[in-house]
């Protein structure tokens, strides 16, 4: 039978890890091809200059000096351009403005760090002092970094886009929308700013691009996400080569948290040039300055929101006008990012009849920015939460209260803004967090917390989100240039072996074991006999990677009915070989039997037989066991939960501390509660992360990343957590209805929903209606300071 | 150039280096032992860190030449024979690792932190003394939880 200690539900350790905790990992930095070279990427030092020239005429003669590579030679090859790969219209039906966004730059560098040249080199020292030796005249132009004042700047970052807006997005109904702020009771309003975030997998992106003159065919090993979707945007859109001459191969991958699902003209650069340089491997590793620098950043925005209300606190309308920075180009996925999987959210868990928001998404001289670890979910949260949190101080009501008032409570529920949301309890979320966070003594403890000279603060997230990524249909007719399904293929070996092939990525999610449980619960496999193929498309044939919270409610299901086909066939076999109708076979934790009888055969009996097909009419019955599925989703997939975050503010320091979080999420069903809860953790720290540390910083005189470095970008360290006691987790289980599995996403959950908990945390120690993200120390005592709050 | 000596995991191992050469890329390129990982310039992540002569320091801010004659240990280094470290074990067993990046270092880093302070290292000193090593994936929680665990079977 399917042990139970390995199949769905079970908190079993991971398969992948021998290899990590013994330092045979295989990420792209750790391999070394034949005759490989270095590469190295000559940067803008300027926020926004035209290119006059680039001399590399003493470079190309220094030591162990291979190749040279600029913008020009990407055009006179040829190359296509970066592409985004979501067409946004304007509520004017205007498609979006997308500016040019070359492999290397042309004419014009419009960011610091935008990659100017490709030095190719023996080694790393030769490659760099190569690049100091290229001279690149520049004429400095006029530069933006502030999204806020972005459209009203003399810079032009990209001449189609002359106010730098590179669209103006709807979405709900506007006119039914001011009716209801026209008969409100009450209405709250607020200036919220999102924070600009740098993801800093731990692992900085890295390349290995080679030719092969003999088969005239491409490899590229890459620090990938999503393996296929590089192919075929390299294939496709940049015209390198074909499908089949050009493999892409993301092997163990460091974390992404969305940064490496973008397609960069580093790596093409480095597959591209090593045609040019007789297919020697040409192999990039991203410094973490340039991780900084060129990596695509998340979040950058600053809203106007409000809330209208009728006398007995219930929500009415929601009105939201979001300027949302995409940096100097479109990266792959941006401009989805601030549109439809950031509107479409703004309901959160509440009945709210009208809804309109207008996005202007505006070019800035800064890096890309694109999907972050949760991608326009945690913009919109933090925007609901921030404003229903205040309403309810404002109408004097407990805000545990006035979220339950106004919660969503009959499902499927249709939101204003597209979403169906189609099963949830977030009352029974709501419950039981406040019963693990001790809410109805808090009062105590900001007592306790007073007389150590300590300001006590509680703040809520109810938070809802839209994963599994995503209906194909529904996201093509919403501007995807791609649709969002996952395949899966299933390989049964002759002794009953098993081995999953799937579009998903693996970065740290954990893949080789949980969906190694799944193929253990079904055949009744141990699972060790089970081997999980993924990040390389020639052994996978096409597939769509791992971002949105997908992996198990799109990627599983995919697997799921692979094995729904390989036991259908399976029957038939058994069924042949017993000599029964099929009919009569029934299968239950890895044993076949005929109905009635005592006949019966194993797995691995049925997976013998059906590669020797001695004993079936192999005329009838295929040989072998091989299937494969793709699963499109129907929906979205929507987790929902309420996490409580406790804040002591240290009233001489301002610092604030994380006294205790509690996180009650719904997964819908769990596969393995172990990782699922680590998932949650990770989540959580970097929603703490960005309330309380971390932040980027372009200094708008000189348009440079101020923080640059982990000396001056604030990553989340262990002393910043919650104790292990202080930070508990819970779960509450709707069944997802549109996958057989009943499973939700939860990898971006906790970074969704940790910044409102904890800001709402700090603005109620306070007493104060806003503090700005990160709130640091600094911003914490400039704002008591103001407020005369001092130690006694 | 000149040539470096060291013992790197109880081997003797040797190579010509630049004076300007890591310990790390001593390690990864050298002697193609890619378990010790770059996370970072700035030696703030603690990817790097390794053993030297039994104390952990970050092999991305040593020079190569600065260890001849010493003993190094690497995250390939830990286990004997098929038996992982108990530091090791207790890091799959507390799923104290996501992606696996920061890993080798986080385990030598806890290794050393158990010598120093002994089997019954609080929690706070745990977390203190990990601040030079970063991870994004697992919020730490884990991590501190299999530091305390491994501490408790070192």
């Amino acid at each position: 039978m399917a042990d139970t200690k390995t199949g769905i539900g079970a908190s079993v350790r991971r398969k992948e890890d021998l290899r990590f905790i013994t330092g045979k990992g295989n990420y792209t930095d750790d391999i070394n091809l034949k005759d490989q070279t270095i590469g190295y990427f000559l940067r803008s030092p300027h926020a926004h200059a035209k290119i006059k020239g680039i001399n590399t005429a003493k470079a190309r003669k220094m030591d162990g000096v291979v190749g040279i590579f600029t913008g020009e030679d990407v055009a006179k090859d040829k190359l296509g351009g970066l592409i985004c790969g979501w067409m946004i219209h304007s509520k004017d039906g205007s498609p979006m403005k997308a500016g040019p966004h070359p492999v290397l730059a042309l004419d014009k560098v419009r960011f610091v760090g935008d990659q100017v040249a490709l030095i190719v080199a023996e080694t790393k020292e030769q490659a760099r002092a190569a690049a100091q030796a290229i001279v690149v005249s520049y004429d400095v132009l006029p530069h933006v970094v502030d999204v806020a004042k972005a459209m009203k700047s003399k810079a032009n970052v990209h001449d189609l886009a002359p106010d730098n807006r590179v669209f103006n997005w709807s979405l709900g109904n506007e006119a039914d929308t001011n009716a209801a702020f026209a008969k409100a009771a009450h209405v709250t309003s607020m200036d919220i700013v999102n924070n600009r975030l740098i993801p800093n997998a731990m692992e900085p992106r890295a390349a290995i691009g080679s030719y092969d003159t003999g088969t005239e065919s491409y490899t590229l090993y890459t620090t990938s996400q999503n393996p296929h979707v590089a192919r075929l945007v390299i294939s496709a859109f940049h015209g390198l080569a074909p499908e089949h001459k050009l493999r892409v191969i993301a092997p163990d991958v460091g974390g992404g948290f969305g940064s490496k699902i973008f397609i960069y003209g580093e790596e093409v650069a480095c597959v591209w040039a090593s045609k040019f340089i007789g297919g020697r491997p040409i192999k990039w590793t991203g410094e973490r300055s340039e991780s900084f620098l060129c990596d695509a950043h998340g979040r950058d925005h600053v809203t106007k929101a409000e809330l209208a209300m009728d006398a007995s606190g219930k929500i009415t309308g929601m009105r939201v006008h979001t300027k949302a920075s995409m940096g100097a180009y479109l990266s792959t996925f941006s401009a989805a990012v601030p549109t439809y999987l950031y509107g479409t959210l703004l309901s959160g868990q509440y009945n709210i009849p009208n809804i309109y928001v207008e996005v202007d998404a505006i070019y800035t001289n800064t890096a890309p920015v694109d999907a972050y670890r949760g991608a326009g979910r945690p913009e919109a949260t933090y925007v609901v939460e921030r404003l229903v949190e205040t309403a309810a101080r404002e109408l004097k009501m407990d805000p545990a209260e006035f979220r339950r008032k106004n919660f969503v409570t009959s499902f499927p529920h249709q939101t204003p803004v597209i979403m169906m949301y189609d099963a949830g309890d977030y009352g029974a979320s709501l419950d039981k967090a406040l019963a693990m966070a001790d809410y109805k003594n808090f009062t105590s403890r900001k007592a306790e917390s007073a007389k150590n000279g300590k300001l006590r603060g509680v703040g809520f997230s109810a938070y809802i989100e839209a994963c599994g990524i995503a209906p194909s249909a529904a996201v093509g007719s919403l501007g995807a240039g791609v649709g969002l399904w996952e395949s899966a293929e299933v390989r049964v070996n002759p002794i009953g072996t098993v081995e999953i092939l799937t579009g998903s990525h693996s970065h740290g999610q954990g893949h080789e074991t949980t969906f190694a449980q799944l193929v253990s619960e079904r055949l009744g496999v141990d699972i060790n006999n089970v081997l999980i193929v993924h990040g390389d498309t020639d052994k996978v044939q096409m597939g769509m990677g791992t971002y949105g919270s997908r992996s198990g409610a799109v990627g599983m299901t995919a697997i799921s009915k692979a094995l729904d086909k390989i036991e259908a066939k399976a029957k038939k076999i058994a069924a042949a070989v017993m000599e029964s109708s099929v009919n009569d076979v029934e299968f239950k934790d890895g044993t076949f039997t005929i109905k009635g009888t005592d006949k019966k055969m194993g797995f691995g009996e049925v997976a013998l037989a059906s590669y020797l097909g001695h004993k079936f009419n192999t005329s009838e019955i295929e040989l072998g066991l091989k299937e494969s599925a793709f699963h499109d989703p129907s929906n979205f997939v929507f987790p929902a939960g309420v996490h409580i975050c406790e804040v002591e503010v240290d009233v001489d320091t301002g610092l604030t501390k994380i006294a205790s979080y509690t996180a009650v999420d719904d997964f819908g069903n769990l596969i393995n509660p172990m990782i699922v809860e680590g998932q949650v953790q990770g989540g959580v720290a970097q929603g703490i992360g960005q309330a309380l540390l971390e932040g980027a910083v372009y200094d708008e005189d000189s348009g440079q990343l101020l923080t640059g470095s982990f000396m001056d970008y604030n990553m989340p360290r262990a002393a910043n957590m919650p104790h292990i006691e202080n930070f508990q987790l819970g779960f509450t289980c709707t069944p997802c209805p549109s996958n057989p599995l009943g499973m939700k996403g939860c990898g971006e959950a906790g970074a969704i929903a940790a910044p409102p908990a904890v800001i709402n945390a700090i603005t109620h120690a306070l007493g104060v209606r806003d503090i700005a993200m990160p709130a640091t120390p600094l911003t914490v005592w400039t704002a008591m300071q103001s407020m005369k709050i001092a130690a006694e | 150039m000149s040539v470096v000596k060291m013992k790197l995991n109880g081997k003797a191992v040797s190579g010509d280096v630049e004076a300007r050469t890591l310990l790390v890329d001593f390690i990864r390129q050298y002697q193609g032992m890619t378990g010790t990982h770059v996370g970072c310039d700035t030696s703030q992540c603690g990817a790097c860190v390794v053993h030297v002569n039994g104390k952990a320091i970050k092999s991305c801010t040593t020079l190569a030449v600065a260890c001849e004659g010493a003993e190094v240990t690497t995250v390939e280094g830990l286990a004997k024979g098929g038996d992982l470290h108990a530091m090791q074990a207790a890091f799959k067993e507390h799923h104290g690792l996501q992606c696996g990046f920061c890993t080798p270092g986080m385990i030598m880093s806890a290794i050393d932190i158990v010598k120093r302070n002994g089997k019954n290292v609080s929690e706070d000193v745990i977390r203190r003394e990990l601040s030079g090593n970063i991870c994004r994936c697992t919020g730490y929680h884990n991590i501190v939880k299999a530091v305390q665990a491994g501490a408790a079977n070192m």
